[in-house]
């Protein structure tokens, strides 16, 4: 675009809030069908055990109870769910069965499926069902399941899926000759992306021509629609996958889990509509959760403060299951231990490792959440220990613009490797310092003021966007001079009208109200569309449409070329579009077709986009309880070029105090029997209005991405990533008297308190010591 | 059972089952599907309407506990032809991405600034607590109530609503 634009980079209003603030989204749960039945699963109780019995005679004899399916429905062979991108023959052995067939691995695992006349009557029916499960020992912790005392697939012989392992350089020599090492454990906890709509499917079967038209939050719907016709035996072309509004997405929308398969497998059986709402319970069961590591991490400095290498090893935890898209985090942790720093020497290697819990996979900045929470920590602490400040640490680590591009480790098995596109992370952590006010305020740091100690941390990340490999658009010239736009990337809530309207009125030279409708996210409105994940949905869509605004120029000059009877070449398209011109005639556009005139574009991506950013936070800690207080967070992040200010800061801010959730409230707690013991939304704590207040976000544009055409980087997820560290490290800040060093989260009051209690009885032994030794001594 | 009830200005006679919730009511016998529901027990609030000018959770009630009420839904929040400025202040103020947390919210702010036009913004983050969002962290959901205070304020000392 060499026209100066007029909607990127404008806080544009959205298109979607129109309906969405008047009650007139239309979400899964809002279809309507007549003949439409109802969905509810019987799910397992028991973590892990062999099933003896189902005994389905009671619920059937329900009134208004049309079928029960259960494996024995869909022998001899249950369908399996493959992996999503990483496929691989160890992941195969730990694929999940779309119902349980013989064996259950963990509460929540789907055993019958009840279609009824409502959702009422068909949870009466899941009550009436009678399963005889024996019951097995349950692998509930990592070291257990490591161990493989008891395994829970007796014929592969190990709990381990998998070792992911990152590197670059020679890690072992430079480890050796470093100045200074250390090493340290860290823990993050399980927790779970939560979006606010749970799950939902709506299937319908035509007997008539063997299709099938599935809808519900699909963020990939043609990988959804691959899965489906593989696991149904049905061609692709029979399936239609239709997007609907979407209540959130953060990574756990639009992976293929068993629901995907049994309710389009009910409706084709009874050739009815089914729809199936997930609830709030089976959510917290059912959908993936994620993070859930352990790792051991060993930092390596020259005496100056040069980070030399990095070397750990973590052990995640997948779950009972490897699900559709288990691999991301764990690869994630694996290749970007590093982050945003020059270390010329890294080795991470990453295993996958089964329990009897829910399966786990991606969740908004999957596996960078986690490993930054490792990194940032582990630098403060060299930090202290080198005598070195740590804001100087970083700065002299960062990555600059001379390093670009800057290659990441390469990850084995799969040989992903990559390269970051362009920055001075330098710049962003000068700008948080000095908009947080870095130099003045910290002169609080460690003091004790009215029983609360006032502490800061700091963080740096980068995040990975514009997956490629490609993403489609097609637009259309409408005969009334409107332009519809079809993209292949989905919505997930973040506002992809509007940014794709943007982008095609500003290409095109149009005002936005030419644009008469974005469609999206379903396999009917284009040929091939890739979806939203890994922030690649504005990027990637957006480029697609650039190019897709070549082709339909080039399109109306080619058809007025044809009717003028002269060449391409020589026809004058106006710039609003409106008319063409050639050798003195001119016609409107609209007298060019009866139809329209459509054009495709394909944006294809070898490179993705970094992100980079610091976030700073002040915190207070309760002394005698262990409460902690955010009394201001702020970020920086260069983003290369923004699109839509307002839709970009409402993600980061979203972002930020989802990690604040994870930083310090929130944990899915299993007992040693795999029962999750956080199953509702008044267990598992979110935040809430009154927790963060004080936030502060600030976008920048002063790198743009050269991998684009739009310059702009994938950000939705920036905000997540080092949340963790930073609150960690503003807890070490303010408990510095103490030497209190936290090392897992999340940072709950209990835990913030026995760190303080511990510390405080070390140094009362301490004393005592040297009490004794100096009374022996005397 | 019957009951009859004032949905969004327009009188409602119904035959319900006892155990149908007043959400369920409103979402699939009336068809109003703005009102979501997020978590069925009570935390999550995506499911507020207004009960007799006062924000509850439609959840947990049933239908027919809102027999001889009068229910406000987002469906009822404006005429219809333009936004509210409540709305208007959302939109304005990108205080939704998904928007399915959005319904509760409105309607749990709308029934705090017709009692409390004047609220500070430490009252509105209490009352708005009670009110799940996953997407914006509150803070643009917040700068967008403070700011449609001015309508409710005004409408009230000009004796309107």
């Amino acid at each position: 675009m060499t026209r100066k634009p007029t909607y990127i980079g404008k806080p544009v209003e959205r298109l979607e809030d129109l309906r969405f603030l008047t009650g007139r989204g239309q979400y899964v749960d809002d279809l309507r069908r007549s003949g439409l039945l109802h969905a509810a699963i019987l799910r397992s109780s028991d973590a892990h055990g062999h099933i003896r019995a189902i005994d389905t005679a009671a619920a059937l004899a329900i009134p208004g109870v049309h079928a029960v399916f259960t494996a024995a429905d869909l022998e001899p062979q249950v369908p399996r769910i493959p992996v999503r991108m990483e496929g691989n023959p160890a992941l195969a052995r730990f694929v999940q069965p779309v119902i349980a067939q013989g064996k259950v691995r963990y509460v929540g695992e789907p055993i019958a499926l009840v279609v009824a006349s409502s959702p009422a009557v068909a949870e009466d029916a899941v009550g009436a069902i009678q399963v005889d499960i024996e019951a097995l020992p349950v692998v509930s912790e990592l070291e257990d399941s490591r161990a493989g005392g008891v395994l829970l697939f007796d014929e592969q012989g190990t709990n381990q899926a998998i070792t992911l392992t990152g590197s670059r350089g020679d890690v072992e020599q430079a480890m050796k000759s470093a100045d200074y090492v250390r090493k340290e454990r860290f823990r993050v906890q399980r927790v779970a992306a939560m979006p606010m709509e749970t799950r939902g499917i709506l299937a319908e079967w035509d007997a008539a021509s063997a299709r099938l038209k599935v809808s519900g939050a699909m963020k990939v719907p043609f990988a959804t629609r691959g899965y489906l016709a593989r696991l149904m035996d049905l061609p692709e072309d029979a399936i239609e996958i239709v997007e609907c509004d979407v209540g959130g997405g953060f990574g756990v929308r639009g992976e293929f889990y068993p629901e995907d398969f049994l309710i389009p497998f009910a409706a084709r059986r009874l050739n009815r509509p089914v729809k199936w709402i997930e609830d709030r319970r089976e959510h917290l069961l059912a959908t993936n959760h994620a993070r859930a590591i352990e790792c051991e991490l060993e930092i390596g400095c020259a005496r100056d403060g040069t980070i030399v290498a990095l070397r750990g090893h973590g052990l995640s935890d997948s779950g009972a299951y490897v699900r559709p898209n288990a691999v991301t985090a764990p690869r994630n942790v694996a290749q970007m231990v590093a982050g945003p720093y020059r270390i010329p020497n890294v080795r991470m290697d990453v295993t996958m490792t089964l329990t009897n819990r829910t399966p786990t996979a991606s969740y908004r900045g999957p596996g960078r959440f986690e490993t930054d929470f490792f990194r940032e920590r582990l630098i403060d602490i060299a930090a202290k220990d080198l005598g070195i400040d740590r804001v100087e640490l970083r700065r002299r680590n960062l990555l600059t613009d001379k390093d670009m591009p800057y290659p990441l480790p390469t990850v084995l098995p799969y040989g992903t490797s990559g390269e970051t596109d362009s920055g001075d992370y330098r710049v962003t952590l000068d700008r948080c310092l000095a908009e947080f006010g870095w130099a003045e305020k910290t002169k609080l740091r460690g003091k004790l003021v009215d029983g609360l100690y006032h502490g800061f941390g700091i963080g740096c990340y980068i995040e990975g966007g514009a997956t490629g490999p490609r993403e489609n658009a097609r637009l259309v010239l409408e005969t009334d001079g409107t332009i519809s736009v079809y993209v292949g990337s989905s919505a997930i809530g973040q506002g992809l009208e509007t940014i794709c309207a943007q982008i095609a009125a500003d290409a095109l030279g149009v005002p936005m109200e030419r644009i008469r409708g974005v469609h999206h996210g379903s396999t009917s409105v284009i040929r091939e569309g890739l979806g939203s994940w890994a922030s690649r949905a504005t990027v990637m869509g957006g480029s697609a449409i650039i190019d897709a605004v070549g082709k339909l120029k080039q399109a109306i000059r080619d058809r007025a070329a044809e009717q003028f009877g002269c060449l391409p070449a020589e026809v004058d398209l106006s710039a609003d579009l409106k008319t063409v011109s050639a050798e003195g005639r001119m016609r409107t556009v609209a007298e060019l077709s009866a139809t329209g005139i459509a054009a495709e574009g394909t944006f294809y991506n070898s490179k993705r986009t970094y992100s980079y950013g610091t976030h700073i936070a002040h915190v207070t800690i309760d002394a005698g309880t262990g409460d902690l207080r955010v009394v201001e967070y702020v970020s920086a992040e260069d983003v290369g070029r923004i699109i839509n200010p307002g839709t970009l800061h409402s993600q980061v801010l979203g972002a930020i105090v989802q990690g604040l959730g994870s930083a310090t409230l929130e944990q899915l707690v299993y007992d040693d029997e795999g029962q999750l013991l956080t199953g509702s939304l008044a267990g598992y704590l979110m935040p809430a209005a009154t927790d963060f207040p004080n936030i502060r976000a600030i976008t920048l544009e002063m790198y743009p991405s050269p991998t684009n055409p739009l310059g702009a980087k994938g950000a939705g997820e920036g905000g997540i990533i080092p949340v963790g560290g930073v609150i960690a490290n503003a807890v070490a800040s303010a408990l510095s008297s103490l030497d209190v060093q936290p090392f897992e989260l999340p940072l709950t009051p209990p835990r913030v308190w026995r760190m303080i209690q511990n510390a405080r009885e070390r140094a009362e032994r301490k004393r005592d010591r040297q009490a004794a030794s100096l009374a022996a001594r005397g | 059972m019957k009951m009859t009830c004032v949905v969004n200005g327009k009188r409602i006679e119904a035959d319900v089952e006892a155990r149908l919730t007043l959400a369920d009511f409103l979402r699939h016998e009336l068809g109003l599907s703005g009102t979501h529901v997020g978590c069925e027990h009570g935390v999550c609030g995506a499911c507020t309407v207004t009960l007799n000018g006062s924000a509850v959770r439609s959840c947990l009630m049933l239908a027919v506990q809102a027999d001889g009420a009068e229910v406000r839904t987002v469906e009822g929040l404006s005429d219809g032809a333009a936004l509210s400025p409540l709305q208007a202040a959302f939109r304005k103020h990108h205080a939704l991405q998904c928007g399915f947390c959005t319904p509760g919210m409105l309607m749990t702010a709308h029934a705090l600034l017709e009692v409390e036009p004047d609220a500070e913004e430490a009252r509105i983050r209490e009352v708005m607590s009670g009110n799940l969002c996953r997407c914006t962290g509150y803070v643009d959901i917040i700068e967008a109530i403070l700011e449609a205070r001015a309508a409710y304020g005004s409408a009230r000392s000009g004796g309107a609503n």
